[in-house]
């Protein structure tokens, strides 16, 4: 009886994410252009969020440095816009973010709980003001023009990374590797112990998830058109897939996607009208969030269920 | 000759500020392990107080210290008792308590960053007090910034004498040790935490007050400071009062001769020493 309403549920919710993949692929075919460019907004944070998640989550290290990977995307992409064909320029967004977070991770995951924070933080701010001094004195320009392409294309293009994150998040979740970096989380020194190479999990993880940034970020520069080192390197990048994840909630992988989605919809909602209050009412659910929902929105609706189910069983 | 002396007093003079607001975040990150993100904005709404108080009721800024600081004593130690208190009776251990509220500190930064954009708004302000220069040794600087200097030095002086011969002082520095050993041996814990907070903030107050003298202030100029602050707190050594006051001193005088060199780079060589100090020795200079 248990083991078949596993296979059942497992199968109902392969069968759902299979038909809401066609839904979102075909959208563009029937949905007005608006909810193509909305969407395609949600992927953007979606993908910023849950590679956050992918090392954040079981870990426990607080990364901050989201906002740089993201950005190195968006540079790598004007920088190489128009001497290669689109796909190129991505992987090579990616692949930039993915060296710099080998090499970040090398030099600073033996840093522990603040001290992480802190560099990680420091990382964007390092790579703005260099840029920005870079541009003004070297080559005496600020901001660059980024060749453009169709807002459908970018839209398949970012649900196509999308489909390849959640793959490897949902493989690296659940195989060795993901227990692995759960051990991580919990005590790290056993895990070591235990025969976990844990610099080698933990610099990969953390490589891997910048890859997904560096590509989002490679394929919102050609939305954009214009970017500079402000707009590229915007420390609110590094904060809102943290809001993001905590609001939906980190133990499962689709609390991640519901924060960004809900997020993303309710800045689109806001932030042309009361662009200040968005930001005020965004501080007032992080501190909400942090103080009531520990395991976020996913974590509460599992308490609600498990209490309204609960309650059936005494009934009958 | 002039020139070197005018590199090391331009750097003294902002060293001076670097280390009244370190000390602030130093407080609150070192006793009440709370990694302030939000310090910057309690640096600003200083700010922000003594414009209004100078602009509108034409309040001398060094009057407005008497009132900011308390201001802003007040906001911080009633959200520690709050906020912070609930987050560390529901944080499963004193490591989960400082992730929890770091990220509850970066919710405090956008609602006052917010908050003050919506009374005040997100205009560049500034405003024109001793205005002058003066002559030292060959060299000028502006009367204001030599006054800030003072207070600062002034401040800090007043401070690490309360906590080196009260008895509230004792408490804190006991609380700094061992927060359950000195709830064992009758420090109202809860009560000296929250006292800790509210001198951060009341640091980072003054601070504010002090940088409107001399600077341009704006609603989001508060990220930039806490950054700073903390550089220099792990440069001086987590925890360390005296380790902040030096570290700030040393910051100022090493964006200062970065500015002498290069205008434009010293934000990056900050960055620079602070990453290069996190992978070296990241307890600094005097930590344990």
């Amino acid at each position: 009886m248990g083991i078949v309403r596993v296979i059942s549920k497992r199968s109902f919710v392969l069968g759902l994410s299979l038909l809401i993949l066609i839904l979102l692929a075909t959208s563009p075919l029937y949905a007005p252009l608006y909810t193509v460019i909305l969407l395609t907004s949600i992927f953007m944070y979606v993908i910023i969020t849950v590679s956050w998640t992918m090392f954040s989550g079981p870990t426990g290290y607080i990364s901050l440095a989201s906002a740089a990977f993201f950005g190195v995307g968006i540079y790598t992409s004007a920088i190489l816009g128009k001497a290669l064909p689109l796909p190129l320029v991505i992987c090579m967004g990616s692949l930039v973010s993915f060296c710099l977070a080998l090499l970040v991770g090398a030099l600073t995951l033996r840093l522990r709980g603040i001290y992480f924070v802190m560099f990680t933080f420091g990382l964007v701010e390092l790579l703005l003001h260099f840029i920005l001094w870079w541009e003004v004195n070297i080559t005496g320009t600020t901001g660059r023009v980024v060749p453009t392409v169709s807002n459908t294309t970018v839209y398949y293009l970012m649900l196509i990374i999308f489909v390849i994150l959640m793959l490897t998040a949902y493989l690296i979740k659940h195989s060795k590797y993901g227990l692995a970096l759960q051990s991580i989380g919990q005590e790290e020194d056993a895990a070591a112990h235990t025969g976990v190479n844990v610099t080698m999990v933990k610099v990969m993880t953390f490589a891997i998830s910048a890859f997904f940034m560096g590509a989002a970020g490679a394929i919102m520069a050609t939305r954009w058109t214009y970017i500079d080192p402000r707009i590229a390197f915007n420390p609110l990048i590094s904060f809102l897939p943290v809001l993001m994840a905590i609001f939906g909630g980190m133990g499962q992988l689709c609390g991640p996607i519901i924060g960004a989605a809900i997020f993303t919809y309710l800045e689109e909602f806001l932030i042309t009208r009361f662009p200040y209050y968005y930001m005020l009412i965004f501080g007032i659910i992080m501190v909400v969030a942090i103080l009531y929902m520990p395991d976020g929105l996913v974590g509460l609706i599992q308490k609600l269920w498990k209490r309204i189910s609960e309650r059936k069983h005494a009934d009958t | 000759m002039v020139k070197i002396l005018d590199i090391v007093i331009a750097g003294l003079l902002m060293g001076g500020i670097y280390a009244l607001i370190a000390v602030g975040l130093s407080l609150q990150y070192g006793v009440a392990r709370v990694l302030n993100i939000a310090h910057g904005e309690f640096i600003m709404l200083g700010a922000f107080i003594s414009w209004s108080l100078y602009t509108i009721f034409g309040i001398n800024p060094l009057v407005s210290l008497a009132i900011c600081g308390p201001l802003v004593f007040i906001i911080g130690f009633i959200l520690y008792r709050t906020l912070f208190t609930s987050l560390r009776n529901s944080s499963a251990s004193p490591a989960a308590f400082e992730g929890n509220s770091m990220l509850a500190s970066f919710g405090l930064l956008f609602i006052i960053q917010n908050v003050a954009i919506l009374i005040w708004g997100a205009d560049i302000k500034g405003y024109s007090y001793l205005a002058f220069s003066v002559s030292f040794g060959g060299a000028k600087f502006a009367a204001n910034r030599l006054v800030t200097l003072g207070v600062a030095i002034i401040i800090g002086l007043v401070f690490y004498l309360f906590l080196a011969r009260t008895r509230l002082g004792k408490a804190i520095r006991a609380a700094a040790q061992d927060p359950s050993a000195a709830g064992l041996m009758g420090v109202n814990i809860n009560q000296v935490l929250a006292l800790c907070f509210g001198f951060g903030a009341l640091m980072a107050g003054l601070g504010g007050t002090l940088i409107s003298i001399s600077y341009q202030i704006q609603p989001t100029m508060g990220l930039e400071y806490t950054v700073i602050a903390l550089i220099v707190i792990v440069l001086g050594g987590l925890g360390s009062i005296p380790g902040s006051f030096i570290g700030g001193f040393l910051l100022g005088l090493v964006g200062s001769i970065v500015t002498y060199i290069q205008p434009g780079l010293s934000l990056v060589a900050y960055y620079v020493i602070f990453m290069l100090l996190l992978v070296a020795k990241p307890t600094g200079i005097l930590g344990k």
